[in-house]
């Protein structure tokens, strides 16, 4: 039997023929088919290097574009892929536990009139355009860097080979440092919504157990909320790995691979952003970017395919928590 | 169709030119397009500074009207682009630029370098400032025993072709690891114990340099002046040591031109003869199309204006370059300038007349 909402709808689905659905259903089969054409586009421009260089890409670390004797370009994309990796790690080492912090802090322990300035704020952070904390990077940060954090820890931890080597500020670290501010809203963001979620009688059982508010927190939230924060993990590690403006002008711009964090380094996008202006008629070098575009687009699609999964999973765990 | 007169010359429509290229240059034409547009509002013309490379390639794809770049085009770049032709629209320095604030040396101390000395530097084999081949060239000067961080551009630019170009002119071994491009493979990244610090642009190198204690950077003489950073006197061909300023640079001009080739302006002027030159001068281009109807994009109004510009470029426009610290082309490159451009055609119509 139809209910009467039901009726209504069937009477506006007439009124207004299925215009807008042919509309809609047009354009949510042409995103895919647009994501397509640019991974096609993207392959096709990486062909050249890739039978140009093969598997070798990888693992080369010689960055030679324009050889003195001449001849073809040598390129290898493992110090892009190398510095990419390490400034993102870096970045989430700090930002993880600033962002669970922020979370928990905003979920459970801020006073009432706290909380929605605090939230303001720290989402304020991801409407700053990557290029003004590049700004700040060069301005602020790296003497900041190069005058005090540096020396101290050369000072204190120099005999670890990750602080070892000259340090001016230009590097994986304050690189590392920078894109850890620029993911933490989104890290908190995504952690707030997964951590408010947690139902009330999870908290309320562990309290009624005698549990101190940080036990409760400990034992009852954050497993709880688990799932989540590691989704909120891999879309911010998402975010850091493409970013590409702040990091090209903090991170020193030089293609080596070197086990010390103070010294420059090169990521994938900031090659790509350095360097395409001047691959005009060198065609295996302009491949050679695509393929590094390709490279980053790999990376990226399979961060993005385990954080959905891992929140798709949170949601089918929440809907039993609360049919319970 | 009859090709117009250069002095009493006005558009016959509504246009809009697109050139894009270098970022050396742009400040200047930025300049020209603005008082160029007050003269003749129906031209408008617009210019983005991508670089040099891109600028090659943009015309070369017919994707823009005109472009520019700092370095001549390589024989393979010009037979990728028949028909293509190119002139020098101005001419400026490259400077050594240094920050030793810190170590009490202000930037008004100018510092002597030799071109073998710079490219230790960049070789990574000197690595602090109290090397003793760098206090035998300043012995006025107390240099610290400090690190040198040897900053350099991590984008192509015409500004690293200008500076290799007279490393390796200069310096065989510079020639035979490095050479000379608009990107090259910096030895000082990867030696033990150097420095070696890419920035990017102009902005990003002459930041870097003033951010960072003991910095060394090459960059268009305008940013170091602007950054009010320390400018290096190197030494010449002739064995002096000059300074960058719009003279020096002109003298380089003047004495390493002789007469230029109109069919192919090709001009190098790094490590110029003469007492007074400054050796690491570039003059920078503008890349066009001979037959401009080669590029179905351009039609004759736009062309009949492109051509007027480009030749009001390298005459009335010349008067604003010193302002913006380039320098005036010398007579003789402005003449075969005016050769070139009276070559330039539309369908084979001459597009400029002298009379």
């Amino acid at each position: 039997m139809q209910t009467q909402l039901e009726k209504n709808r069937a009477r506006q689905r007439a009124r207004h023929p299925d215009f807008l659905r042919t509309a809609l259903i047009v354009l949510v089969f042409a995103l895919p088919i647009i994501g397509i054409l640019y991974l096609y586009s993207l392959i096709n421009g990486s062909l050249d290097s890739i039978q140009a260089f093969g598997f070798g890409f990888l693992v080369s670390s010689k960055w030679i574009p324009n050889p003195p004797n001449g001849g073809p370009p040598i390129l290898g994309a493992l110090p892009a892929i190398y510095g990419s990796v390490v400034t993102t790690t870096i970045a989430l080492l700090f930002a993880i536990p600033i962002s669970l912090g922020i979370a928990l802090f905003q979920s459970d322990l801020a006073p009432r009139k706290l909380r929605l300035p605090s939230i303001f704020l720290v989402e304020l952070l991801a409407a700053v355009p990557s290029v003004v904390y590049g700004l700040w990077g060069i301005l602020f940060l790296v003497p900041f860097m190069s005058n005090s954090v540096d020396p101290w820890l050369l000072g204190s931890l120099g005999f670890l080979p990750i602080f070892s080597g000259y340090a001016n500020g230009l590097g994986m670290l304050t690189a590392g440092v920078i894109l850890a501010i620029m993911i933490i809203p989104y890290g908190s963001a995504v952690m707030r919504e997964v951590v408010t979620a947690v139902p009330r009688a999870q908290r309320e059982a562990c309290i009624a157990l005698g549990g101190t508010r940080w036990e409760t927190m400990r034992m009852a939230v954050i497993p709880y909320a688990s799932t989540g924060i590691i989704a909120a993990v891999v879309l911010a590690m998402g975010r850091a790995i493409g970013e590409t403006m702040a990091v090209t002008m903090v991170i020193g711009n030089v293609a080596r691979i070197t086990p010390s964090l103070f010294l420059p380094a090169e990521t994938i996008p900031s090659v790509i952003a350095n360097e395409f202006t001047e691959v005009a008629g060198n065609g295996i070098y302009l491949a050679a970017l695509f393929e590094l575009g390709l490279i980053l687009f790999a990376v990226a699609f399979i961060m993005n395919l385990i954080g959905r999964l891992l929140i798709t999973r949170l949601a089918f765990h929440g809907k039993v928590a609360s049919d319970a | 169709m009859t090709s117009s007169s250069i002095a009493g010359w006005q558009p016959t429509a509504s246009v809009t030119i697109v050139g894009a290229g270098a970022t050396f240059p742009q400040p200047l034409i930025q300049k020209w397009t603005v008082t160029y547009n007050q003269l003749y509002p129906q031209v408008t013309i617009s210019y983005s500074g991508i670089g040099s490379g891109g600028g090659i390639q943009q015309i070369t794809a017919k994707v823009v009207d005109f472009g520019a770049s700092d370095a001549p085009l390589s024989n393979t770049q010009w037979a990728a682009a028949p028909g293509l032709v190119f002139f020098p629209e101005t001419l400026g320095g490259v400077a050594v630029t240094y920050n030793l604030a810190a170590y009490g040396i202000p930037s008004t101390t100018v510092l002597h370098f030799t071109s073998s000395v710079i490219a230790q530097i960049y070789m990574g084999t000197i690595l602090k400032w109290n090397d003793p081949q760098l206090v035998a060239l300043n012995p006025n000067v107390t240099l610290p025993d400090a690190h040198i961080t040897a900053v350099h551009r991590s984008d192509g630019s015409g500004t690293t072709f200008a500076f290799t170009n007279f490393l390796s002119v200069t310096d065989p071994n510079w020639a035979a690891q490095v050479g000379y491009a608009t990107s090259v493979t910096w030895p000082v990244d990867t030696a033990p114990g150097a420095a070696g610090v890419g920035g990017k642009g102009n902005p990003g190198v002459a930041g870097a340099v003033a951010n960072t204690n003991g910095a060394i950077g090459y960059v268009d003489l305008i940013y170091a002046l602007s950054n009010n950073l320390g400018v290096g006197a190197v030494e010449n061909a002739a064995g002096n040591f000059v300074q960058p300023n719009l003279q020096t640079i002109l003298y380089a001009a003047q004495n390493a031109t002789g007469t230029p080739n109109p069919k192919d302006l090709r001009l190098h002027i790094v490590n110029a003869a003469g007492p007074q030159s400054y050796p690491i001068s570039t003059y920078t281009y503008i890349l066009t199309y001979q037959d401009m109807s080669n590029d179905p994009n351009i039609s004759l109004p736009m062309a009949q204006a492109m051509a007027h510009f480009f030749w009001w470029a390298v005459h009335d426009g010349q008067q604003y370059a010193p302002g913006l610290y380039y320098v005036p082309l010398p007579a003789n490159v402005v003449s075969a300038d005016e050769q070139l451009l009276l070559t330039l055609n539309y369908q084979g119509t001459p597009l400029l007349s002298s009379s």
